[in-house]
């Protein structure tokens, strides 16, 4: 969901006011006159890119919860199913850390890079590790299935597909935000991704990064 | 076009669908919350009529009944399946749909970015997604009543294993639950754009001025509220992705082996329905607070108005009302005293559960502090606040009751804490809302509601609630049984039925009286009595501008706040209340005004 915040909705000025313009940095515009405020932290703060970026890491709060409450359900379970048999790790998935990691770096060298060409290629190749990603995941269930391992089989299984499941949705809303942004940059010039939209996105596909690093652990380390 | 551009200034809407339905603005988006709130509230209030009227007279045959429902009340006798469904669909709508929607999706939405100085929420778009999913929600929920099987029969914690297993464990527990399941997922994740949206607002859009410790305790605690939530609710998303799978997915993670159902033998095995308990519960228990804290904060900003005193200890009203909602995280083992908790585990949580009598006894005695005194003006909007701070005493108490393991024990599933939670998170709740819909009716109605129609109202569920509830903890501690359609069969309980029928009549009589408000409600905004912009000498900035406010909430004005949001009777003010954009107070008397 906290796609629906990562391309911000960018509405012109209305000119009806008088007001000052939004400026760039978190306090912008923050005024001690006359306000006799004990703390200057309140005054005239108006929505900046950093409500962007605090929007952001509120969903991402809210989404570790989520995976608090299903850990705690996967420890609980380890703890105390007398059914739970440890799957191994499938060989495959390793391949998909790597090209989520690459992902990630891919994604940093656009947002460091100066050149729009430069940002929107680097983009691109974002999408297609994300996409990438994505595709491996489907191949790795797929062999799994093969196997006769399901997401019914045993409590082991049923949380790997529960846990790589929950997380491939929140990462093909990622996926679809990185789209979204590039496809707008390959089709004007003017809109080629900075600054905020491309920062929110970024902190998302990094979380998501570091989220399935932990997943991993949780999986196929955590005894 | 840049990022940095004002995302939270949008021009006024033209069209009527971008007015009124897909509106961003965050005072239409409030309106809409509220009168959903307003329709789920009067179905629930219906569903509990019909539970009463069976608990009342568990033979008499209703005929006219049964061709309202054909499938509940074969006969004309509601069925105990149905009585189920209907309990559980009422605890579901009143708490979700009511408790958790009118006072922040209604109220903090309309209000909270006004009390702040700003012009709409943070992420307007968000705002009005996070209604539109909440609908969809709802309708899914509407939608259980109708399926085959009906709604389901679960209650609205849906334990596990009964609300895992499927249409084998009685009727409603096929598709009704599953759409039950898909409601509840929807409305967390509209909550959760819902919270983070209030956050930000809140941390990043204060006027000048407006520096935390000014805000109104309204808007504190909406802020509380909505972390609440965004912590909260993903858990609960979480347990229902799990019940999901348990019933569409062949997983096992809330059923237990073993288990035979129906004469059917369940093939599941190695879950957990208590798992299902903790999940459900840590969500569970700060739900209650998500309920009572606008409540709490309605309460205080009403007192202090119509007692045209400052509220007595703001700070200690802002730590207490922090002091609850944090607390509130660390005491979802109370619901569970009886679910074999280890010993030393229940002690804990009954440790943590008697330490929130203490910021809440904070509040009780400020809010008695903030009347001590007073020029008191009884409007309806002061009587229910002063009915919020009864109905939380009386209701609170009860929970010291219940938060020791060894009463506990005696008590569960009796009536006692049904009665302490519909005292408590229902009522007290409800009349927070009743404040609020009275106090803030002229803002955004731009009309006055009868104040004398409104008393009447007041008086009446005042006195029906304590009639209802008080012999409900009685009958609890004689052991009368919670979920039963009947008690009938029980020799014990028969003593008590002339109980269930007096307080059958006392809920008629409180149902019948709401029918007034809705008669006031309905009567005030479209024949009251044009508002003025401050009709009750408030200081807050809802009250400086327009009634109702013009699309961007100031007409333009950039605000600049100068005094807390509670200034009544400061000396050498000239009236008896100083505005909050009022200029500053040149002091002559060594007396703090603060």
């Amino acid at each position: 969901m906290p796609v629906a915040i990562a391309p911000p909705e960018v509405k012109p000025q209305t000119g009806r006011e008088d007001r000052v313009p939004a400026s760039g940095g978190p306090g912008g515009g923050s005024g001690s006159d006359g306000g006799p405020g004990r703390r200057g932290d309140g005054g005239g703060r108006r929505l900046g890119p950093d409500s962007y970026q605090l929007g952001m890491w509120l969903a991402l709060a809210s989404i570790s919860m989520m995976f608090i409450g299903f850990s705690s359900a996967y420890i609980l379970g380890q703890g105390t199913n007398s059914q739970w048999r440890a799957m191994a790790a499938p060989p495959y998935v390793w391949v998909n850390t790597v090209i989520l990691l690459a992902s990630s770096l891919t994604l940093e060298l656009a947002r460091r890079a100066g050149a729009a060409t430069e940002v929107k290629r680097w983009m691109t190749l974002t999408c297609v590790l994300g996409a990438a990603f994505l595709a491996g995941q489907l191949w790795v269930w797929g062999l799994l299935a093969d196997q006769g391992i399901y997401l019914s089989g045993n409590p082991h299984s049923s949380f790997f597909y529960l846990l790589t499941g929950v997380h491939a949705v929140h990462l093909l809303g990622g996926v679809a935000a990185l789209v979204y942004l590039t496809a707008r940059a390959w089709i004007s010039a003017a809109r080629v991704p900075a600054g905020t939209s491309l920062n929110v996105t970024a902190i998302y596909w990094h979380f998501m990064d570091g989220l399935w690093i932990y997943l991993m652990v949780l999986l196929f380390f955590w005894r | 076009m840049s990022d940095s551009a004002h995302p939270a200034v949008h021009p006024a809407p033209t069209t009527f669908i971008r007015k009124w339905v897909f509106s961003t603005d965050h005072k239409i988006i409030g309106i809409q919350y509220y009168f959903l709130a307003l329709v789920a509230v009067f179905t629930g209030l219906a569903l509990s009529v019909l539970m009463r009227l069976r608990l009342a007279w568990p033979a008499e045959s209703w005929p006219w009944l049964e061709k309202i429902f054909p499938v509940g009340f074969e006969g004309g006798v509601m069925s105990p399946e149905f009585y189920l469904a209907m309990l559980t669909m009422h605890g579901t709508i009143m708490v979700f749909f009511v408790l958790t929607t009118a006072p922040q999706g209604g109220f903090g939405n309309y209000f909270l970015p006004i009390q702040i100085g700003a012009h709409d929420m943070a992420f307007p778009v968000l705002n009005m997604l996070s209604f539109w999913v909440t609908f969809l929600s709802m309708g899914v929920m509407f939608a259980a009543f109708f399926v085959a099987g009906g709604a389901p029969i679960s209650g609205w914690t849906a334990y596990a294993p009964l609300s895992a297993l499927g249409e084998v464990a009685g009727p409603g527990l096929g598709s009704g639950q599953d759409l039950w399941i898909i409601s509840i997922a929807l409305f967390c994740v509209a909550s959760l754009l819902g919270a983070l949206n209030f956050i930000t607002t809140v941390l990043n859009m204060r006027t000048k001025g407006m520096s935390l410790m000014k805000m109104p305790l309204t808007v504190w605690t909406w802020f509380t509220t909505a972390i609440l939530a965004l912590l909260s609710f993903p858990v609960l998303l979480a347990a229902g992705i799990l019940l999901l799978l348990d019933r569409l997915g062949g997983t096992s993670f809330f059923i237990p082996a073993g288990l035979v159902v129906s004469d059917t033998v369940i093939e599941n095995s190695g879950g957990s329905p208590i798992l299902w308990q903790h999940l459900f519960w840590f969500f569970g228990h700060p739900e209650v607070y998500i309920a009572i804290l606008p409540g709490m904060g309605v309460a205080s900003q009403l007192l202090s108005t119509f007692a045209r005193k400052p509220i007595f200890g703001y700070h200690a009203m802002v730590v207490a009302i922090f002091a609850i909602g944090m607390l509130g995280f660390f005491v979802w083992g109370h619901h569970m005293f009886v679910s074999g908790l280890s010993p030393f585990s229940a002690l804990v949580f009954s440790i943590l559960t008697l330490a929130i009598g203490v910021p809440s006894a904070i509040k009780t005695f400020n809010w008695l502090g903030t009347l001590w005194g007073g020029k008191i003006r009884f409007t309806t909007a002061m009587l229910f606040a002063i009915g919020f701070v009864s109905l939380f005493v009386s209701g609170g108490i009860t929970g010291l009751f219940l938060g020791q393991t060894s009463v506990d024990v005696q008590l569960h599933d009796t009536y006692f804490p049904v009665a302490h939670f519909h005292m408590i998170m229902g009522v007290a709740a409800i009349f927070g809302i009743f404040g609020a819909t009275y106090y803030w009716f002229p803002k955004m109605f731009g009309r006055m509601l009868h104040e004398g129609l409104g008393k009447l109202h007041f008086w009446l569920t005042f006195i029906g609630v304590n009639a209802i509830f008080i012999p409900m903890h009685l009958m609890g501690i004689m052991g009368q049984l919670r979920r039963y359609a009947e008690s009938t069969e029980f020799k014990f309980m028969e003593p008590l039925q002339p109980y269930q029928e007096f307080v059958t009549f006392a809920a008629f009589v409180t149902a019948a009286a709401q029918l007034l408000f809705l008669v006031n409600f309905v009567w005030g905004m479209f024949k009251g009595k044009k508002a003025t912009e401050n009709p009750w000498e408030a200081t807050t900035l809802e009250w400086i501008t327009a009634s109702p406010p013009p699309h961007d909430n100031f007409g333009g004005r950039e605000l600049v706040v100068n005094h807390g949001a509670y200034e009544y009777g400061v000396p050498d003010a000239p009236r008896d209340y100083v505005m909050q954009t009022d200029p500053p107070i040149a002091r002559t008397s060594h007396r703090d005004a603060g």
